[in-house]
């Protein structure tokens, strides 16, 4: 096959790449920006490790606690159109009507009617990375006693928040009257996501996405996880392999000391502070050869899809459960650009 | 009979022409532009219309379906012998119209009257109740008409079972509900019909008002429960009581219970999807889709309800949320504005689009042709950042080939593409969402799944520099191009065609529009011409490889003279400074073509690209001042070269001197003696069998033709002959660029101009 070539260009004006988009819409940067991260490594081949606390101040460390130690699934979201934080109680009730009215379907609800269910919509003060970062803020779903004798505050049904820590990427793109939140995790009922996702796609032209975590990215996570300094360890750095095989496929799990590990990744770390590809590559193919030397088995041709360590732990289908609150915003950023990379 | 009949085709007519006009304020626009430019292939190709014979069809139909009601409404005619034969014909007719089409509400509430006045036996009764489907609605009266009929006492129990689980399948398409609810009393009493009570039950779950909620009836209900144990019927009836009157009900009924009735005892479900799909209009939900069970759905689907593109509401729901503080100016300013609800028509978009209350999700936009029509006249950023988030995210939700094993939603995606692309056309602009989708999913595309919508994605790329696209679709595309059928290789071709032609009709645009349009690329004329020509010397690289590895084949070369047929006459049409030529690769394969439509193509162009290099001289001369975009004399000498070789062959005989050089050492190796006018337009494989044709009509008794006879004055009649046969190109091309009134065999004088 002969190589393409262009041949000379009839019109004689000489033309750079650059003298294109001069002064081009946002749209067109957006679209610029994609070109560009379509055609080089999606990822930067270079992260910062997770820094030790990096959780603003003003924290409430009741909320935080909160959110460790629970398994939330990921979606990605698109930039909320005139969402308004001075507005949240007026959401709460909405959204209240909103639900019941889903569950009864086809009969009127008044809006402001004493229902069974009960929506709080609080914001997370300080959750972000930069000061740039939008609020992260948290909604609730409580079941209210019928009984008056019993505590008011009942049981929580279903927990959702919306995040963005180190989302600079995308906020330079948007204008104001967008708030960029791109990250979500829900915990609770599906059927109960879905009814809020709904509401928040009706009333803020955004998009939820399911958001999943490919093998390369949990790799990424393994080296990024093992590589923080945690003071005691909770729980051992297991790794679950998937065999496609019929009828039943076959999980493979590789569990090692966390001391182990972190002392395989010191022994490959060179720059201080920061993960490079080849450090992570390094880091899989260590254990793959340690696996094949006792079992005979390329794990490299399986296809990795959880990852636990004593930070967090993530699955493949977009599930997470952040362990270490020292790390949370660390994990998060991650994530944040997980899903900021799925909406671009 | 006959009146009724009569009254009936107004009322189809006036059906279709409410059609035609709604389809002339949506789409018409874009249609008649589509026509325009599309004419002369239609014409070329000379497709057919099937239209008609559909129509006609449609009319028989009709036709028998009066007739079949016609019958039914004199009722049994008992002398008749063959009358089993005639009664089962006509049901035939009716169930057939009425399962395909609906049957008009006149028609329903004859049919229903003679279904339930117990005229006919009892399984005539039950075929007929089975097809009452409405095309659209079904009037109230009809209804209140049939359930008289129950009072009678004419039909069977059966017949009755039938008639409510039709009513309560039907519910939502009855037009008017109000007098069927002043029956409640009548179907309340009908509870005590154990047989008919739980589809009474169903009706009157879907009837109950709160009025209708009285002491008595819960008495009766109760002890209805009592007497027949905790029936789910009963159950949905009295929990729906104890919701509009708690108080009057004091019985614990089980919570949890969320279906009461089962929908699969529902004999009209494939029907009831159809008139919903006719009801709604098209829409982009194929009927298959909806019927798919809700566990193999993906979980999107269970968020967006059933459609991919969501339902147009203009936001007064996203101003609710402020409403505490909205202030006495907020409110009258809201009353100004204009609900979307109530647009309608174009010019009511003109009169409003001032004070237009925007959809709370933009992305409902893609349904209505008026709001497209805003959306592309709007600068406003939110607004496209709106409809860009959200048709870049569906996409990539929707699109297949991204899921293992989600192969039962192709033809959503497929109908969701073909839905942005009717737009994309209707605006005559592409999304940039579509582009960056066509960026992640082209490298993962087979080629097979949705390729034509894929390929007209690929045709509305919007303009942009094509060096810098390249990478990220065209070399993907060529790799696919390559390595797949014949076939797959002409449908790029055209979709590259198309491409070029929408490029350059937005840069003719932009170039004549730049001083008032506020362009989104501001890009120097000179790129821009360099960047369509780089698309056109790669398509010319594509379709040379092509042209080799499906060895010359016609079918193809059709295609890629179609694409030099737009691009021959850049100059003159879209007025933009660039003509650029075929590689030789294609002129060659053309000009020696065995098939004589492509050669006449190849002809026509020559003349084209003749008059486009003209008329580009002609201006340089005038305009004098050395202008950047003076085409460069290596144009010129291509061209002429490429026309020197088209004389040699067709016309002057001397076909291996100037332009294709061989050697003659090598021609007379060959071993074919007469050569030198073997390809001139009587020789040339695809004219032989003219020439031939041609001797034969002048003298249809020779036994042998004499080729060389053809000379002199006999020369111009066989080139007119050849005119004659559609070779219209050839025409323009000899009259152009041979100047001789009397052609000679040899030894013409043909002036060529530069």
């Amino acid at each position: 096959m002969d190589s393409y070539d262009v041949p000379e260009s009839t019109p004689s004006a000489s033309s750079r790449p650059e003298d294109y988009f001069v002064g081009a819409t946002p749209l067109q940067k957006r679209l610029e920006s994609i070109r560009k991260q379509t055609s080089f490594i999606p990822t930067p081949p270079r992260r910062k490790i997770p820094q030790c606390s990096q959780l603003q101040e003003d924290v409430d460390p009741q909320k935080v606690a909160f959110l460790l130690h629970k398994q939330w699934t990921l979606y990605s979201l698109t930039p909320l159109y005139k969402f308004s934080y001075s507005n949240l109680k007026e959401y709460s009730r909405l959204l209240n009507a909103f639900i019941v009215a889903e569950k009864q379907k086809g009969l009127a609800v008044e809006v402001g009617e004493d229902f069974n269910i009960k929506v709080i919509f609080s914001t997370l003060l300080g959750m972000k990375g930069t000061q740039r970062d939008p609020e992260a803020f948290l909604v609730q779903i409580l079941s209210k006693s019928q009984l008056p004798s019993e505590n008011r505050e009942g049981k929580v049904l279903w927990t959702g928040w919306f995040c963005c820590i180190f989302g600079d990427s995308l906020l330079e793109t948007v204008s104001e009257d967008f708030t960029c939140l791109p990250l979500f995790l829900a915990n609770g009922a599906e059927s109960n996501t879905a009814i809020i996702g709904t509401w928040f796609q009706k009333t803020f032209d955004c998009y939820f996405s399911p958001l999943a975590i490919n093998a390369f990215n949990l790799s990424w996570m393994a080296a990024m996880w093992t590589a923080c300094k945690v003071d005691h360890y909770v729980a051992t750095t297991e790794f679950l392999w998937s065999v496609p095989c019929s009828p039943q496929s076959l999980d493979i799990s590789y569990a090692i000391h966390p001391e182990d590990a972190k002392a395989l990744w010191d022994s490959i770390h060179k720059t201080p502070g920061e993960v490079t590809q080849e450090e992570v590559d390094l880091f899989m193919d260590c254990l793959y050869s340690h696996f094949h030397r006792h079992f005979k088995i390329h794990l490299s041709a399986t296809r990795l899809v959880r990852v636990s360590t004593s930070v967090a732990s993530a699955h493949t289908d977009g599930k997470i459960k952040i362990l270490c609150h020292k790390y949370l915003i660390g994990v998060l950023a991650y994530l944040t650009e997980l899903a900021v990379f799925q909406i671009e | 009979m006959s009146p009724q009949k009569r009254v009936k085709n107004v009322k189809a007519q006036n059906r279709t022409s409410q059609g035609s006009n709604s389809f002339q304020t949506t789409l018409s626009a874009w249609k008649v532009k589509q026509g325009a430019s599309n004419s002369k292939n239609i014409s070329k190709h000379g497709q057919n219309n099937p239209v008609g014979d559909y129509e006609h069809a449609d009319d028989q139909a009709e036709d028998a379906l009066q007739m079949a009601v016609g019958y039914f409404e004199k009722g049994p005619i008992k002398t008749s012998q063959n009358k089993d034969k005639t009664l089962e014909k006509h049901l035939k007719t009716v169930e057939n119209v009425a399962w395909k089409n609906g049957l008009a509400s006149e028609e329903i509430d004859i049919l229903l009257n003679i279904a339930l006045s117990g005229k006919f036996g009892n399984a005539v009764n039950t075929r007929i109740l089975k097809c009452m489907i409405p095309a659209t609605v079904i009037s109230q009266d009809s209804v209140v008409k049939a359930v008289s009929w129950l009072c009678v006492d004419k039909c069977s129990g059966s017949t009755k079972v039938l008639f409510y689980r039709w009513l309560v399948a039907m519910f939502d398409f009855i037009d008017r509900k109000e007098q069927i609810n002043l029956l409640y009393g009548f179907f309340f009493a009908s509870l005590q019909d154990d047989a008919l009570c739980p589809y009474v039950c169903h009706l009157l779950y879907l009837l109950t008002k709160k009025e209708n909620v009285k002491p008595f009836r819960v008495r009766k209900l109760l002890d209805l429960q009592a007497k027949m144990g905790m029936q789910p019927h009963l159950q949905a009836l009295l929990s729906l009581y104890k919701f509009f009157a708690p108080a009057l009900i004091s019985v614990s009924l089980p919570v949890r219970k969320k279906i009461y009735f089962k929908n699969s005892e529902n004999l009209w479900k494939m029907a009831l999807l159809a008139v919903k799909q006719r009801n709604r209009g098209p829409s982009p939900e194929p009927l298959k889709l909806m019927l798919g069970q809700a566990n193999v759905r993906p979980l999107k689907r269970k968020w967006n309800s059933l459609s991919v593109i969501p339902v147009l509401n203009s936001s007064s729901y996203t101003k609710e949320c402020g409403k505490k503080e909205m202030s006495l100016y907020d409110c009258l300013n809201r009353s100004g504005s204009f609900p979307l609800e109530q647009l309608k028509s174009f010019p009511q978009l003109l009169q409003n689009i001032h004070c237009l209350e925007l959809p709370s999700q933009m992305g409902s936009v893609l349904n209505n042709s008026l709001l497209l029509h805003y959306i592309n006249c709007v600068r406003d950023e939110p607004v496209l950042l709106r409809f860009y988030y959200w048709l870049s995210q569906t996409l990539q939700e929707e699109c297949i080939w991204y899921k293992v094993n989600n192969y039962e939603h192709g033809k959503e995606f497929t109908n969701f593409l073909d839905t942005i692309i009717r737009a994309e056309c209707f605006l005559q602009e592409g999304f940039y969402s579509c582009e960056a989708f066509l960026y992640k999913s082209l490298p993962l595309w087979d080629g097979l799944c949705c390729r034509s919508q894929f390929l007209q994605l690929v045709s509305w790329i919007p303009f942009s520099s094509f060096s810098e696209v390249k990478p990220l679709l065209f070399d993907h595309l060529a790799q696919l191009f390559f390595t797949s059928t014949i076939y797959f290789k002409c449908s790029v071709l055209q979709s590259l065609k198309e491409l070029l032609q929408n490029w350059l009709l937005w840069l003719s645009m932009d170039i004549h529009m730049k001083p008032v349009t506020d362009s989104p690329l501001e890009t120097t004329l000179g790129g821009s011409m360099n960047s369509v020509s780089k698309l056109i010397h790669y398509v010319g690289w594509l379709s040379t490889t092509a042209v080799r590895l499906e060895s010359n084949s016609t079918f193809l070369l059709h295609f890629i003279l179609d694409f030099y047929e737009k691009v021959c006459d850049i100059y003159i049409n879209y007025n933009l400074p660039l003509v650029v030529l075929f590689p030789p690769g294609i002129f060659y394969s053309a000009l020696l073509s065995l098939d004589s439509s492509i050669l006449n193509q190849l002809c026509f162009i020559m003349h084209r690209y003749r008059k486009n290099l003209t008329a580009a001289k002609k201006n340089e001369l005038v305009q004098k001042t050395k202008s950047e975009f003076n085409f460069s004399s290596k144009t010129y000498q291509e061209f002429n070269h490429y026309l020197t070789s088209m004389v040699g062959c067709l016309w002057t005989s001397k076909p291996f001197g100037k332009g294709i050089y061989i050697d003659p050492e090598i021609l007379e190796k060959t071993g074919v003696t007469e050569y030198k006018n073997s390809l001139n337009v009587i020789h040339h494989p695809s004219f032989l069998s003219y020439a031939v044709s041609f001797l034969l009509q002048e003298s249809p008794e020779e036994r042998t033709v004499n080729m060389s006879s053809i000379q002199g004055k006999k020369w111009s009649w066989y080139l007119d002959y050849l005119f004659s046969q559609g070779l219209q190109g050839l025409k323009l091309f000899i009259r152009s660029s041979v100047h001789s009134s009397v052609p000679r065999a040899e030894g013409i004088n043909y002036n060529n101009q530069y």
